[in-house]
C-alpha cells in the first residue's frame, strides 16, 4: 500500500512525523481527506482534530488552526500555538506601538540620571550642613 | 601592617565578587541547556515552513502575493533587532548592534531611511538615542518567550510594509553556532528570498482554499513570525552561553587577582616581621 510522509509541527515542537496511509485535516472549507498522490494543495485550517491513519492504528492530534500544505508524497501541517483573531492581533500591535512611543519619549533618560545625581549631591550637602550646625548648637 | 589590612579587605571583596560570578556561571549553564532544547524544538517548524516557501516560489500561481514580489526602489527599510533583556553576557549585544549600525550606515549612504523595531531592553535603550525611528518595542520576554508575544510586534512592521511605508524588512539576531561562537546575523524577511528546490521545474500550481490570497497571507505571515521566533530563541540560547563564558572568565580572572594579591600581602607581612626582628636585635645589641 502506498504511503505518504506526514509531518505535524507547531512553533515549539514537532507533534508527529512519519509515514501514513492517509490523513484527515480540518480545512477551513470542510474536512479534508488526503491519500498518497494527492494533488498539490495549500489550505488554512480551523481548530479541530488531525487524524493520521497508519498501519499501526490511528493517531489523533488536536490543532488550534494553522496551515496544511500537500505535495503528492508529503503532507505538512503547521499547527498554531497562539490564539489568533484579527482584533486580538490588532490590539497587540497597538500595545507594541505604544511601548515604542514610551521608549522614544523617555529618550532623555541620560539627562535624568545627571539631574538626579545633581539633586542628590545638593541634598547631601544640605544634610551635612544641618548636622554640622546641630553639632555646634549642642 | 596598614597596607596589609587594605590588601586583606581587597582580597575579601574580590572573593565575594568571584562567588557571585561563579554562581551566575552555573545558573547560565543550566539555563543554556534549556534554551538550546527550546531552540532545537522550534527548528522543525521553521525548517518545514521554509521548505514550503521554497515550493511556493516554483508554483506558477496567477496571484502574486506582495511579500513575494520584488518591490519598487528602496526608500525606507525596517529592521527588527533582537537583543537580550539583561546584560553581563560579554560582547553579545554590542557585536550585534555594531553590525546593525554598519548596515544602517550603508543604507543611509544610499539615501535609504531606516526604521527599527526592538526586542529586548538592551536594544531599546541602545537605539532610542540613535536617531532612528522606533516603530515597535517588545521587552520583558523572560527566558521562555511565547509565540503570541511576538505577534503584535511583527504585525506593526508587516502593516508598515503592506501600506508601502517600508519596502524591505529584515531581522537582526545572534545566530547560535555552538557554545563558544555566536554570529550576528541580519536576514531579509520580505520581499522573500526563496531557496532552491530540486525537481520542481515543471508547470504546476497549488489548489488554494479558501482562496489564493487568504491561504498565502496566512502562510507567509506565519513564515515571517516563525523566522522571528527562531531568531528570538536562538538569541536566548546565545545570551545564556555567552553569559556562561564571560562569567567563567570573570571567575578565573578574579582567582588570578586573588593569587597576586595574596602574594603581595604575604610579602608585606614578611617584610614587616623581618623589620620588627631586626629592630629588636639591634635594640638588644645597643643594650
Amino acid at each position: 500500500m502506498p504511503t505518504i510522509q506526514v509531518d505535524v509541527v507547531s512553533a515549539t515542537e514537532s507533534l508527529y512525523s512519519g509515514e501514513a496511509n492517509c490523513v484527515f485535516a480540518p480545512a477551513s472549507t470542510g474536512e479534508l481527506g488526503i491519500y498518497p498522490k494527492h494533488v498539490a494543495l495549500l489550505s488554512t485550517l480551523k481548530p479541530g482534530e488531525v487524524r493520521v491513519e497508519t498501519e499501526k492504528g490511528v493517531e489523533s492530534i488536536y490543532v488550534s488552526g494553522g496551515i496544511v500544505e500537500v505535495q503528492p508524497d508529503v503532507v505538512t501541517i503547521f499547527s498554531d500555538t497562539a490564539i489568533r483573531a484579527h482584533d486580538l492581533d490588532e490590539s497587540k500591535a497597538l500595545e507594541a506601538k505604544q511601548r515604542a512611543e514610551e521608549a522614544m519619549a523617555n529618550s532623555d533618560n541620560g539627562h535624568d540620571v545627571v539631574t538626579t545625581q545633581a539633586a542628590l549631591a545638593e541634598a547631601m550637602a544640605q544634610l551635612q550642613m544641618i548636622s554640622k550646625m546641630r553639632g555646634k548648637k549642642i | 601592617m596598614a597596607a596589609g589590612k587594605e590588601i586583606r579587605t581587597q582580597i575579601a571583596s574580590i572573593k565575594s565578587t568571584q562567588k557571585i560570578t561563579s554562581a551566575m556561571e552555573m545558573v547560565a549553564a543550566s539555563k543554556m541547556k534549556k534554551a538550546q532544547n527550546r531552540m532545537l524544538a522550534s527548528r522543525p517548524y521553521s525548517e518545514k515552513i521554509s521548505k514550503v516557501i521554497g515550493h511556493l516560489a516554483y508554483a506558477h500561481s496567477e496571484f502574486k502575493h506582495p511579500y513575494m514580489k520584488e518591490g519598487s526602489d528602496l526608500k525606507r527599510v525596517g529592521i527588527i533587532i533582537i537583543s537580550s533583556d539583561r546584560g553581563l553576557c560579554g560582547g553579545l549585544n554590542t557585536n550585534l548592534f555594531r553590525s546593525v549600525l554598519k548596515q544602517v550606515a550603508d543604507y543611509q549612504a544610499k539615501g535609504v531611511e531606516v526604521e527599527i523595531c526592538t526586542i529586548g531592553k538592551k536594544a531599546t535603550s541602545f537605539f532610542k538615542n540613535s536617531g532612528l525611528a522606533i516603530k515597535s518595542v517588545l521587552i520583558d520576554l523572560g527566558d521562555t518567550p511565547h509565540f503570541d508575544d511576538l505577534l503584535g510586534t511583527v504585525k506593526v512592521m508587516l502593516d508598515a510594509y503592506d501600506e508601502g511605508e517600508i519596502q524591505q524588512l529584515s531581522v537582526a539576531y545572534n545566530k547560535f553556532e555552538n557554545t563558544m561562537t555566536q554570529t550576528p546575523t541580519v536576514t531579509q524577511l520580505v520581499p522573500m528570498v526563496a531557496g532552491e528546490v530540486d525537481g520542481m521545474d515543471h508547470h504546476w500550481d497549488y489548489i488554494y482554499e479558501p482562496d489564493a490570497e487568504e491561504a498565502l497571507s496566512a502562510l507567509l505571515v506565519r513564515y515571517i513570525e516563525a523566522l522571528v521566533y527562531q531568531g528570538l530563541v536562538e538569541n536566548i540560547a546565545c545570551e545564556q552561553s555567552s553569559r556562561m563564558i564571560s562569567m567563567k572568565s570573570a571567575t578565573d580572572n578574579a582567582g588570578d587577582m586573588v593569587k597576586d594579591l595574596e602574594l603581595v600581602y604575604n610579602k608585606a607581612r614578611q617584610a614587616a616581621i623581618t623589620q620588627e626582628i631586626s629592630e629588636i636585635v639591634s635594640g638588644a645589641a645597643a643594650v
